[in-house]
């Protein structure tokens, strides 16, 4: 069983703002059966009340407490103490990838502004009887939708790590994925091959698999949606489980500037730009 | 003070919220051509609402034909012990199908039959399998597919923004409200013709307990402040089933789905102890003997269900009594199996979360041992009382869906009908809100002097030299509510709460917050006080007055149900500065309604005889 030998802890934590930061000491008791987030937490109800990291399951559900744990990109509520050398200093520091806002907590709003780029689920007509799907079909989906969206891929996927530049035009591994469960979808007709090749950037993925060896909900992102995606794209090739859905309801329409117009269209920019104004 | 700086945003609809009820309300309001804004206080998609595992409740159908609407509506009354708003529980159990088929129709991958339809699971309480679920994780996927439905129609969503206030115009209807970005600590003051509150559950006043830091009842607290009533606050879920040990993981919640799978419950002497706790209310529905309880499983036509399965607050209660007599297990809960009864295979395919849960959290394979579980506070039943078709509180302009608003579930909740109350009660708010925007000429001007009040009160906490700790506070208001206003309730614990509650009241407002308004969870924590102190005083002074034992609230000194206080819901108001609870006449059912209770009832003795089992 996981008993933490009753010695004190080191831990070295990261606190700091945009403007810059360093690695703070604190010295408390190791406790039985505890997680990186209970020994984060204990510090915060203590020594520093204004410590800021996210957290909100404690149970590796929501995605939020992701970060560097002695430089390891992991979840704070799943990573426990006992598994961890804890006669050493245990560091932990923010996600690398995005801005720090403050101490553990980093700005992600990159991944939120390219989930709006996706182009929507786009069902074909709903028969009378309702829509059938079977399990063999959906299971491929289901994989990518037990994403909890941590972004530790996004995190550790060197395409945008040391390339702020790339954010622009590359959706990372996260989006990819969601991306392949739309095209594996089998109820959606739209074909987004050409924007994800385009607009996506799929080909900025090496394969390098690092977004899947870090994924706490252990999602084969690379091999199940990347490499799929990328034999769809390029060879446009069918691989035919996954396309099965398409080929049962014919072919899939082409994508158009509309599919993407809640967020690109001028009247949606016109209208958001009016309401947001300075008092 | 310096002058005011905030930043301002006018809409039609503001959604404050972005669980499931939120993020249906806020599509409904789009798809109304209404300008809507969604807040909420953590990331977008992080929600309270992604751990719900077992599933959403709806009588489709799928896997027993004889499931229909009166029926489901026929349980969750039982189950709720008949204190549910009848009409809620009508529209819930009528409308609930179209909303589950709807998220199906917006991407969601729901787990299938055979045929290809959407498969359904076992869960107490619920006559027929009627759970559509996706392995463990359902409320995962209904947060996902709303969130990308919501965000594909263009929502504007402000996260990571508490609301501190609501605002009202001198005719008394809301028109605003007041909050600040969590990461920079600025303020925000919003303008709406219409506002739906959707802020979720109340846990953290309790020390063990199933639900996120976000669960302080901010919701709650905002419309008893703005002059709304609040319903049965008393009824609080203790979820039979939450972890125990290791400490740091105690309460986290292991999924009835365990027991609906075929999970038996175990005392230290190995004894399958519901047998012993099978009350006269449910004897005619459930097996008297370990074999037909088993045969169920298989055979669900000829069988009656096996007591694991009974309701949460009877299975809480039982556990309760077990450790009590000393049957418990090492650490103070009883033995959860599943272990012996089904393949490894089997657990690790229709259980994988839990699986994962108890092997990274406690490093036990649930395949291969039993699990070690107690009662954990799981949802309250109570809340914003609203109009059961509208979702409009007592207060123009303010409405609430979800978990902050009550009457729906009654004394206690059957699983998986909080996720279809989400979306049923969801869209309604947002229909009701969005029309009520494009009719109304409602006058929105918000007065400065307001804004100011509430900015100045907000940050009055950094300027509280030498004041307590917010942390220290929290840790005893949980204390103070697990001991005395937990699952088993008497009057002299409940009049020392109120006491103690009455002094924390007071230093609360002279918590200090240390360091700078960038995400400062001490501060943060400081504001949320407000919020779960109004929570924990309307439950301890309404489970003063029910003098009774129903659903999920039990008094030792009443442990019998009173038939009169059946008919009562017991009202919570926020009036100069006090809390006070009154017993008012609730809404009587239409005897249509309540002959299909009745008849049921007789029913039940002799199960469906036709199709074979599934
Ligand atoms: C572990 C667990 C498992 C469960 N399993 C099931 C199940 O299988 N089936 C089922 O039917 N039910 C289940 N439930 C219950 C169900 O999940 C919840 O009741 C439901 O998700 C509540 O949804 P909601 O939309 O009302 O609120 P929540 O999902 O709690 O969302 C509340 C939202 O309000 C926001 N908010 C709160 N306060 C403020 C504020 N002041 N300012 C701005 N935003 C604010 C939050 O940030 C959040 O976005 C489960 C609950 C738990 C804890
Ligand atoms: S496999 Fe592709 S997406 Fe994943 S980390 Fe490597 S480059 Fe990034
Ligand atoms: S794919 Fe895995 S690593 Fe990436 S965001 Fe989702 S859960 Fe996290
Ligand atoms: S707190 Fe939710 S994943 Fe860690």
């Amino acid at each position: 069983m996981s008993a933490v030998s009753t010695g004190e802890l080191l831990m070295k934590l990261w606190r700091g703002d945009a403007s810059g930061g360093d690695f703070v000491e604190y010295r408390l008791p190791a406790q039985e059966g505890e997680v990186v987030l209970d020994v984060v937490h204990r510090i915060q109800a203590t020594e520093a009340p204004d410590l800021a990291v996210r957290w909100n399951c404690k149970a590796g559900k929501c995605g939020s407490c992701s970060a560097e744990i002695n430089g390891q990109p992991r979840l704070m509520c799943m990573t426990r103490m006992s598994t961890l050398p804890i006669d050493e200093p245990i560091t932990i520091s923010p996600m690398r990838t995005f801005p720090v806002i403050r101490d553990l907590v980093t700005d992600v709003s990159y991944n939120y502004e390219v989930a709006k780029l996706i182009p929507s689920f786009t069902p074909g007509p709903r028969p009378a009887e309702g829509y059938r799907m079977f399990q063999v079909d959906v299971e491929r989906g289901q994989e990518f939708r037990k994403c909890i969206e941590c972004f530790l891929c996004q995190n550790v996927c060197h395409v945008i790590r040391d390339h702020e530049e790339n954010k622009a035009h590359y959706a990372g591994p996260r989006f990819l994925a969601r991306l392949a469960e739309l095209e594996m979808h089998p109820l959606d007709t739209l074909d987004r091959r050409a924007y994800i090749a385009e607009r996506m950037g799929l080909g900025y993925c090496n394969i390098t698999k690092c977004c899947t060896e870090v994924c706490p909900e252990g999602i084969h992102i690379t091999d199940n949606a990347i490499i799929p995606l990328k034999e769809r794209v390029v060879d446009q090739r069918y691989d035919p489980v996954a396309w099965l859905g398409r080929k049962i309801r014919g072919r899939p329409r082409p994508m158009t500037p509309a599919d993407v117009e809640p967020y690109t269209g001028a009247a949606a920019k016109a209208a958001r730009a009016g309401q947001a104004e300075a008092s | 003070m310096a002058s005011v700086d905030y930043e301002r945003h006018d809409y039609d609809v503001l959604v404050i919220g972005a669980g499931g009820a939120g993020m249906r309300a806020a599509i409904e309001s789009l798809e109304q051509g209404c300008r809507t804004a969604l807040v909420c206080k953590s990331l977008f998609g992080k929600a309270h609402t992604v751990m719900a595992e077992g599933g959403m409740a709806a009588a489709l159908g799928n896997v027993w034909p004889e499931d229909n609407w009166q029926v489901h509506f026929r349980d969750t009354m039982r189950g709720g012990k008949m204190l549910n708003n009848w009409r809620m529980a009508q529209l819930h159990a009528q409308e609930a199908p179209d909303r589950v088929l709807e998220l199906e129709a917006w991407g969601a991958l729901f787990d299938r039959t055979p045929d290809g339809r959407i498969l359904q699971r076992d869960f107490g309480g619920h006559r027929y399998a009627r759970l559509a679920h996706v392995g463990d994780r359902t409320g995962l996927e209904l947060i996902r597919t709303t969130q990308q439905r919501a965000v594909g129609l263009g929502i504007d969503v402000y996260m990571e923004l508490k609301i501190v206030r609501l605002l009202k115009n001198d005719s008394g209807e809301v028109i605003g409200a007041v909050g600040f970005y969590r990461d920079k600590g600025n303020f925000v003051v919003f303008s709406a013709k219409s506002i739906v509150l959707a802020t979720g559950g109340v846990g953290k006043s309790w020390k063990f307990t199933s639900n996120s830091w976000e669960s302080t009842g901010d919701g709650h607290a905002l419309a008893l402040w703005a002059g709304a009533d609040a319903i049965e606050m008393e009824c609080v879920q203790f979820h039979p089933t939450g972890m125990i040990w290791p400490t740091s993981a105690r309460g986290l919640l292991v999924t009835e789905g365990v027991r609906g799978d075929g999970g038996v419950l175990k005392n230290s002497e190995g004894e399958r102890f519901m047998f012993n706790y099978i009350s006269p209310y449910f004897k005619d529905e459930t097996a008297e003997t370990i074999e037909e309880g088993d045969k169920w499983y298989e055979d669900k036509v000829n069988y009656r269900r096996p007591p694991e399965l009974l309701p949460r607050d009877e299975v809480a209660r039982a556990i309760n009594s077990e450790v009590k007599a000393g049957r418990g297990s090492p650490h103070g809960g009883v033995f959860l199996d599943i272990a012996s009864r089904r393949s490894p295979e089997y657990i690790k395919r229709r259980l994988p979360s839990m699986y994962h849960q108890f092997k990274q959290l406690a490093d036990v394979d649930i395949t291969a041992v039993p699990m070690e579980i107690g009662p954990t506070c799981h949802y309250i039943m109570g809340g914003i009382r609203v109009d059961a078709d509208t979702e409009e509180t007592a207060v123009a302009g303010l409405f609430a869906a979800g978990e902050v608003a009550g009457g729906m579930h009654g004394a206690n909740r059957l699983g998986g009908n909080s996720l279809s109350d989400l979306l049923v009660f969801g869209r309604r708010a947002g229909l009701a809100a969005a029309e009520r925007a494009k009719a109304s000429s409602v006058e929105t001007t918000l007065s400065e002097a307001q804004i100011k009040e509430v900015i100045d009160h907000a940050t009055s906490f950094f300027a509280n030299e030498g004041g307590e700790n917010p942390y220290d506070l929290h840790h005893e208001l949980q204390e103070t509510m697990q001991n005395l206003v937990g699952i088993i309730r008497t009057e002299s614990e409940l009049i020392e709460a109120k006491e103690k509650l009455a002094e924390l009241g007071e230093r609360a407002k002279k918590v200090t917050a240390t360091g700078g308004r960038e995400f400062n969870p001490g501060w943060h924590l400081a504001l949320d006080l407000e919020s779960m102190l109004a929570v924990a005083n309307c439950t301890t002074l309404s489970a003063i007055e029910r003098k009774e034992s129903r659903g999920g609230h039990t008094r030792d000194d009443y442990p019998k149900a009173d038939p009169e206080l059946e008919k009562v819901n017991m009202v919570s108001r926020y009036r100069e500065g006090n809390y006070s609870v009154t017993p008012e006449p609730k809404p009587e059912m239409p005897p249509e309604l309540m002959a299909l209770i009745e008849l049921s009832e007789g029913e039940g003795k002799s199960a469906p005889a036709k199709e074979e089992s599934k």
